[in-house]
C-alpha cells in the first residue's frame, strides 16, 4: 500500500510539495496545524502574528494555504459555516521512502 | 469623544436577547420599538453587569441584503464580529460549553493574552479575551 502511494506521489506532486515546504511562513503554518488540528483562517493568522511575529494580510496567508493544499499537505473541510484546516503529513512519506528508507528502486524525478 | 455603542447584526432580536443575557450574562439596557406599529425591530442594547454605565452592545436586525454575504464570508474564515473581555478564558470556555455553546477556536495562549472564539447562534462569531 505504502509503496503504491509512493509511486503515485512521484512527479509533479512531489515538486508541489518541495515548493510548498521551501517557504518559512508555510512551514510555520504546518507547525501550528500540528499543534492543534482544525483551525480557521482567523486562528492561523492570530497564531502567526502573536507567536511568530508574522504579520501578513489574511489574503496572503490564504494564498499560502492554497499552495499547501495543492501540495496535499493541508486539507480543509466545512463544518457548519466554518472552514477548518488540518495538516496531512502523508505526502512527507515520499521523503522517507526516497532517501531514508528506500525499499526498491524508485523512478522519482 | 467616547465609544458608547458597538453593534452586531443578529438574525433574530428575540433569540439574540436570550443568548446575550441568559447565556453570556449581559443585562438589557435599552429596548425601544422602531418604525411603524407592527414592525418588530427594536433599538435593543445590552451592557455588562460589571459596567452598566459602560459601552452598550446594540443587537441590530440583520435585515439589510448586504449583511448576509458580509457575515457569511467573515464567519467562513472564522473572523469574529467583536470581542469581549473576561477574567478567565478557560473558565468561561468550560462554563459556556456546559451551556451548549459551540466554539470555533478553543482557548489559545499567545504570550500575554488568551483568546477563544464562540458562535453566538445569531449569525456571528465572538472572541473572548483575557489579558495578563
Amino acid at each position: 500500500m505504502i509503496r503504491k502511494q509512493g509511486l503515485a506521489y512521484s512527479g509533479g506532486m512531489a515538486d508541489e510539495m518541495f515548493k510548498a515546504l521551501a517557504d518559512p511562513t508555510r512551514r510555520k503554518i504546518l507547525d501550528e496545524l500540528t499543534e492543534r488540528s482544525g483551525q480557521t483562517l482567523f486562528e492561523i493568522c492570530a497564531r502567526l502574528v502573536n507567536k511568530h511575529g508574522i504579520s501578513m494580510s489574511r489574503q496572503a496567508i490564504s494564498q499560502h494555504l492554497a499552495v499547501l493544499e495543492d501540495a496535499g499537505l493541508v486539507e480543509s473541510r466545512r463544518e457548519g459555516r466554518q472552514k477548518f484546516h488540518t495538516m496531512n503529513p502523508a505526502p512527507l512519506r515520499h521523503i522517507t521512502e526516497r532517501w531514508i528508507e528506500p525499499t526498491e528502486q524508485e523512478s522519482s524525478p | 469623544m467616547r465609544i458608547n455603542i458597538n453593534s452586531v447584526f443578529v438574525d433574530s432580536q428575540v433569540k439574540a436577547l436570550d443568548f446575550y443575557t441568559n447565556v453570556l450574562g449581559f443585562v438589557k439596557k435599552h429596548d425601544v420599538p422602531l418604525g411603524e406599529p407592527g414592525d418588530e425591530n427594536r433599538w435593543l442594547t445590552v451592557v455588562s453587569p460589571e459596567n452598566p454605565e459602560g459601552a452598550e452592545l446594540l443587537l441590530e436586525p440583520a435585515g439589510h441584503p448586504a449583511v448576509g454575504p458580509y457575515r457569511e464570508a467573515l464567519v467562513s474564515d472564522g473572523i469574529p464580529a467583536t470581542q469581549f473581555a473576561v477574567d478567565d478564558v478557560r473558565a468561561e470556555y468550560e462554563r459556556l460549553q456546559g451551556l451548549g455553546v459551540r466554539f470555533t477556536q478553543g482557548p489559545l495562549e499567545m504570550g500575554p493574552v488568551t483568546t477563544a472564539v464562540l458562535d453566538d447562534t445569531c449569525g456571528n462569531l465572538i472572541q473572548i479575551i483575557q489579558e495578563g
